[in-house]
C-alpha cells in the first residue's frame, strides 16, 4: 500500500539517504580502526555541529559557501560538463570582490555591497568562461583545462597579495587591505559570525532554478547535455552554450568567493575557502542534479565540516575523518546499484521495504552525469 | 530458407538472440536437430553449430579476412598462429560456397557487402549449419543483395540452414522458402510465397490492412526552391565527400537521392543545412544564398529537417514529447517570451499536433523515449513538417519506423507536395524512393551520376547506377 509512495519517493530521495547512511557507517568503520568509539565520536560531531553554543550558526557558515559552489557545479552538470574549477572560479571571484571591497571608499552600503557581489560574480564568470571557450573552439576537455586555471588562480592570488600590487603594505603577512564596513556583509545573529550571505544561498537556489527550468537557456543547456549533436542540428550554438554554461557556473562559484571574504575573513588571503570547491562535487553529486536538493545537500556537508573540530577534541578522531565519510558518500551515489544491492539484501530478511527494481537505482533523468 | 518477418520491435531480433544465447529464455524450450537444447550462451550455440551474423558487424577492421575468421579458434604451433593454414582453410571454405573473398585482405578496406561475407565465412568455419541472419540486406546495394541470395541458396542446397529476419516483404517474396510472421511478441502466422502475397503479409505484421504504395497524382513542379551548384564538402579527413554536385528541387516535387549510404548524401545534406562547411559552390533557397549561413539561419528561412538517425540528431530521448516538438522554435513566441520559456503555450503546441499528425501518446508530458520508435519519428516528422517549410529536407524519414507509421509519413510527404512544398529525400531504401519521388538524382562516390525522370525511373538502373555503373 505504501508501494507507490517508496517509489515515487526513491529514486529522488532514499538513494541520497541511504549513500550518507552508508557514508557514515564507512566513517564509523574508519574510527573503529583508528580505536576510538564511533558512537562517540558521531554524538561529538552532532553536538559540535548543532546543539553547541554557536554550534548550529557556524554549520550555516559553513553551509553557505557549499550552497554556490554545489549550484555552480550543478549548472555544469546539466550541460554535461564537469567544471572542477570551482576552486580558481571563487578565487577569481575573491579577488575581483576585495578590490572593490577595500579600494572603493565613500559608497553607501546598498551600493556597494552589490557592487562588491557584482565583481565577485564577473570574476567568476571571466575564470569560467575560459575553459568553456578553449573547450568550444579546440576541443580541450574542461576537466583538464579547470584543474589548471585552479592552479594559475592560486599563483595569480598568491603574487597578488604576498607583496604584489593587492597586498596591505603595513602588513608582514599576506594578505589585502581589510574589506570596508561599507562593503561587508551584515551579520545577521548578534554574538554569531552569520552573516546575510545565508539569505543570498537561499535566495540562489530558486533563482537557478528558476534560470535552469524556466528559461530559454536553461532549456538550450539541457538540450546540449543531452544530445549535443541533436541541439546543433536544430539550431542552437553548442559553442555559444558552453561558454555560457561555464560563464555561469563559474560567476556563481565567483560568488562563493566574494561571499566569504565580505562575510567571513573581512580580507583577503591566498588561503581562502581552501578545499571547499571539491567537497561541493560532492554536494551537487548528492544533490542529483536537482537545485533544490542542493540546500539538505549542501547543510550535510557544512554540518560535517562545523562539527569535526569538536569531536576531534573531544575524542581524537581527526577531522580528516570527515573526509572519508565525504569520499563514501560520493562512491555510493556514483554506484547505486550497490546501495541498491545491500539494502536489498537487508529487505529480504526483515519485511519487504519497496525498493524496486526500477525505483531506487533509476538515475533521476536529470542527472547529467555519466 | 526460413524467413522471420516482422515490424521493428516485433520481437524477431530477440527471438533470434535468444537462439544464438545471447538473451535467455524465460520459459519455453529450443529443439535443435529434435533434441531440446540449453543454450547458455554464443559459445554454446556455436559448439551446437548455430551461428549469427549481426545488423552491425563484430570484424575487427585492422586485421586481414583471415585472422577474423578464425579468430577465438586459431589454430596454433606451440603459440605461434599458423596463418598459413588459416589463410588456406579459409581460402578452400569460401571455394566451396562461392563465397569469393581475398583471405589476405584487411576488413577496413573491403565493402560492407564482402564484410557480410567474412561474417558468413566466420559463422560456417565454426561448423554453423543453422545460420541466423539479421536483417542482412539493410547495408547492401541492390545487387549485392543479390549475390547474397545466391550465396544463401547454395548453403541452403548444401543442407544448412538459414534464417533471414526481415522487415521488407519483396525480399521475402523472392527468395523465402518458409516464411513465419510475427507481431509484437507474437508468432501470427507461417506461411510459404505461394500461399501468401504481399498485402496479406503486411496485413499480418501491421495486424490491419495496409496501402503498400503511395498513391500520388502527377507533380506539378513550381520555382525552384533549392539550388545547390556545383557544391563541394569534405568529410572530416579532408576528402572530398560531395565532388561537384548540382541539385535542382522545385515547389511542388520530391526529388529523391538514391545512393548506398556513405556515397556523400550525409555530406550533402550537413552542407544544405549549414552543419558542415561547402568548400566549392553554392547553395540557393529561393533567391537566398545560404552556403555560408549557420544552421539555425538556414532553418529560420524556411527549412524542415528530418535527420536520418533520429537517436543521434533528430530527438532528445529524455526531454518530454512537449519539449521535443519546439526543439527549434523553443526561444521564439509563443513558446518564449524574452527569455522565460512559455510552457503552457509549449503544451498546448503539443496537444494540437499530437492530435493532428496522430501520435501516438499518453501525455505531452510523458518523456520522449517511452514512446514507440514509430511514435517518436512522427514527432519529428510532426515538428518538421508542423512550422510549413519552403523546402523539407528528409533523410531515412521511415528507417526504423513500423509499416503503419511509414504509411502516414509517406502520405504526408505527398500531401504537403501537393501543397507546394519541395521535397528532399534521401533514403537507402530503393522502394522509399520509387514510390515517392518525381525525379531521382543517384550518387555515388560523392557524385550525381544520374537524374532520372519519369518512366526512366526503374529500379534495375538505379541499383545498377547506385553500385557504380556508368550511366
Amino acid at each position: 500500500m505504501n508501494g507507490t509512495l517508496a517509489r515515487s519517493l526513491s529514486g529522488r530521495f532514499l538513494l541520497p539517504l541511504f549513500s550518507v547512511l552508508l557514508g557514515l557507517v564507512a566513517g564509523a568503520v574508519a574510527i573503529l580502526l583508528v580505536g576510538a568509539n564511533p558512537l562517540d565520536a558521531y554524538t561529538a560531531l552532532f553536538q559540535g555541529a548543532f546543539t553547541n553554543r554557536n554550534g548550529f550558526t557556524e554549520t550555516l557558515v559553513a553551509t553557505i559557501p557549499y550552497v554556490f559552489l554545489g549550484l555552480s557545479v550543478l549548472i555544469g552538470f546539466r550541460a554535461g560538463l564537469f567544471n572542477i574549477g570551482g576552486q580558481g572560479q571563487l578565487l577569481l571571484g575573491g579577488i575581483f570582490s576585495a578590490f572593490i571591497g577595500y579600494r572603493v571608499a565613500g559608497l553607501p552600503a546598498v551600493l556597494h555591497v552589490p557592487l562588491a557581489l557584482l565583481a565577485g560574480m564577473l570574476g567568476g564568470f571571466l575564470w569560467g568562461a575560459i575553459p568553456g571557450i578553449l573547450k568550444a573552439r579546440t576541443g580541450a576537455h574542461e576537466v583538464i583545462t579547470t584543474i589548471m586555471l585552479n592552479y594559475i588562480a592560486a599563483g595569480l592570488l598568491d603574487f597578488l597579495v604576498n607583496r604584489g600590487p593587492m597586498s596591505d603594505p603595513h602588513r608582514a603577512i599576506p594578505q589585502t587591505p581589510a574589506i570596508l564596513h561599507s562593503a561587508s556583509l551584515p551579520i545577521i545573529v548578534p554574538g554569531s559570525r552569520l552573516h546575510l550571505g545565508l539569505f543570498l544561498a537561499i535566495l540562489a537556489v530558486p533563482v537557478i532554478w528558476f534560470l535552469l527550468e524556466r528559461t530559454t537557456i536553461g532549456f538550450r543547456i539541457r538540450v546540449v547535455g543531452l544530445n549535443a549533436e541533436a541541439a546543433r542540428a536544430s539550431g542552437m550554438s553548442v559553442a555559444g552554450t558552453m561558454v555560457t554554461v561555464m560563464g555561469i557556473s563559474g560567476a556563481v562559484a565567483g560568488l562563493a568567493g566574494a561571499v566569504e571574504v565580505l562575510g567571513v575573513s573581512g580580507v583577503l588571503t591566498p588561503s581562502l575557502a581552501s578545499g571547499l570547491a571539491f567537497d561541493a562535487i560532492a554536494v551537487a553529486l548528492l544533490a542529483g542534479g536537482n537545485p533544490i536538493a542542493i540546500l539538505p545537500s549542501a547543510l550535510l556537508f557544512g554540518a560535517l565540516r562545523s562539527g569535526s573540530s569538536f569531536m576531534q577534541l573531544q575524542t581524537q578522531v581527526s577531522t580528516d575523518l570527515i573526509s572519508v565519510v565525504q569520499a563514501a558518500v560520493i562512491v555510493f551515489v556514483a554506484a547505486p546499484m550497490l546501495v541498491r544491492f545491500i539494502f536489498r539484501l537487508r529487505a529480504g530478511r526483515a519485511a519487504p521495504v519497496s525498493i524496486t527494481k526500477g525505483g531506487l537505482g533509476q538515475t533521476p533523468p536529470e542527472e547529467g552525469v555519466a | 530458407m526460413h524467413a522471420l518477418l516482422g515490424e521493428n520491435g516485433a520481437g524477431k531480433t530477440t527471438l533470434m538472440n535468444v537462439v544464438y544465447g545471447l538473451t535467455h529464455a524465460d520459459e519455453g524450450e529450443i529443439r535443435f536437430d529434435g533434441r531440446p537444447v540449453q543454450v547458455g550462451g554464443p559459445l554454446d550455440a556455436i559448439r551446437l553449430g548455430i551461428g549469427m551474423v549481426h545488423q552491425h558487424f563484430m570484424l575487427i577492421p585492422p586485421l586481414t579476412v583471415a585472422e577474423n575468421v578464425v579468430l577465438g579458434h586459431e589454430t596454433a604451433e606451440r603459440g605461434v598462429m599458423d596463418l598459413q593454414r588459416a589463410r588456406r582453410d579459409v581460402s578452400e571454405l569460401a571455394a566451396r560456397y562461392g563465397l569469393e573473398v581475398d583471405p589476405g585482405a584487411r576488413v577496413a578496406d573491403l565493402s560492407v557487402g564482402i564484410q557480410q561475407r567474412v561474417e558468413i565465412l566466420k559463422a560456417l568455419y565454426r561448423g554453423a549449419r543453422l545460420l541466423v541472419l539479421d536483417e542482412p540486406t539493410a547495408v547492401l546495394t541492390p545487387p549485392e543483395a543479390e549475390r547474397l541470395f545466391e550465396v544463401v541458396h547454395q548453403l541452403t542446397g548444401s543442407g544448412s540452414a538459414v534464417i533471414f529476419i526481415t522487415h521488407k516483404l519483396a525480399e521475402v517474396m523472392a527468395v523465402a522458402d518458409r516464411i513465419t510472421v510475427m507481431r509484437r511478441g507474437n508468432v501470427v502466422a507461417t506461411t510459404s510465397p505461394a500461399e501468401s502475397s504481399p498485402p496479406e503479409l503486411a496485413r499480418l505484421m501491421v495486424g490491419r490492412p495496409v496501402l503498400l504504395r503511395v498513391e500520388k497524382g502527377a507533380a506539378h513542379p513550381g520555382e525552384p526552391v533549392l539550388e545547390v551548384e556545383q557544391l563541394t564538402v569534405e568529410d572530416d579527413r579532408h576528402q572530398a565527400a560531395v565532388d561537384g554536385v548540382s541539385l535542382e528541387v522545385r515547389a511542388g516535387e520530391i526529388v529523391g537521392v538514391a545512393g548506398v549510404e556513405g556515397n556523400g548524401q550525409d555530406h550533402l545534406i550537413e552542407a544544405i543545412l549549414g552543419l558542415r562547411h561547402a568548400r566549392e559552390g553554392r547553395i540557393l533557397l529561393g533567391a537566398r544564398d545560404i552556403t555560408h549561413d549557420g544552421t539555425r539561419r538556414v532553418l529560420m528561412a524556411g527549412v524542415g529537417h528530418i535527420p536520418a538517425d533520429r537517436h543521434s540528431m533528430g530527438v532528445i530521448a529524455d526531454l518530454t514529447v512537449a519539449d521535443n516538438l519546439v526543439l527549434s522554435d523553443y526561444d521564439r513566441p509563443p513558446f518564449a517570451r524574452g527569455i522565460v520559456r512559455q510552457l503552457a503555450a509549449v503544451l498546448e503546441h503539443a496537444k494540437r499536433v499530437i492530435r493532428a499528425f496522430d501520435i501516438r501518446a499518453e501525455s505531452p508530458e510523458q518523456p520522449l523515449a517511452s514512446l514507440s520508435g514509430g511514435n517518436q519519428q512522427k514527432v519529428v516528422v510532426a515538428r518538421e513538417l508542423d512550422s510549413d517549410p519552403r523546402l523539407l529536407v528528409a533523410s531515412q524519414p521511415t528507417r526504423g519506423v513500423d509499416v503503419g507509421s511509414i504509411e502516414f509519413i509517406h502520405q504526408q510527404l505527398v500531401r504537403r507536395r501537393d501543397a507546394g512544398m519541395a521535397v528532399l529525400l534521401v533514403s537507402s531504401e530503393l522502394d522509399e524512393i520509387l514510390s515517392l519521388s518525381d525525379r531521382v538524382a543517384v550518387m555515388y562516390r560523392g557524385r550525381v551520376v544520374a537524374v532520372l525522370e519519369g518512366d526512366q525511373i526503374d529500379s534495375d538502373r538505379i541499383g545498377l547506377l547506385m553500385a557504380g555503373a556508368a550511366a
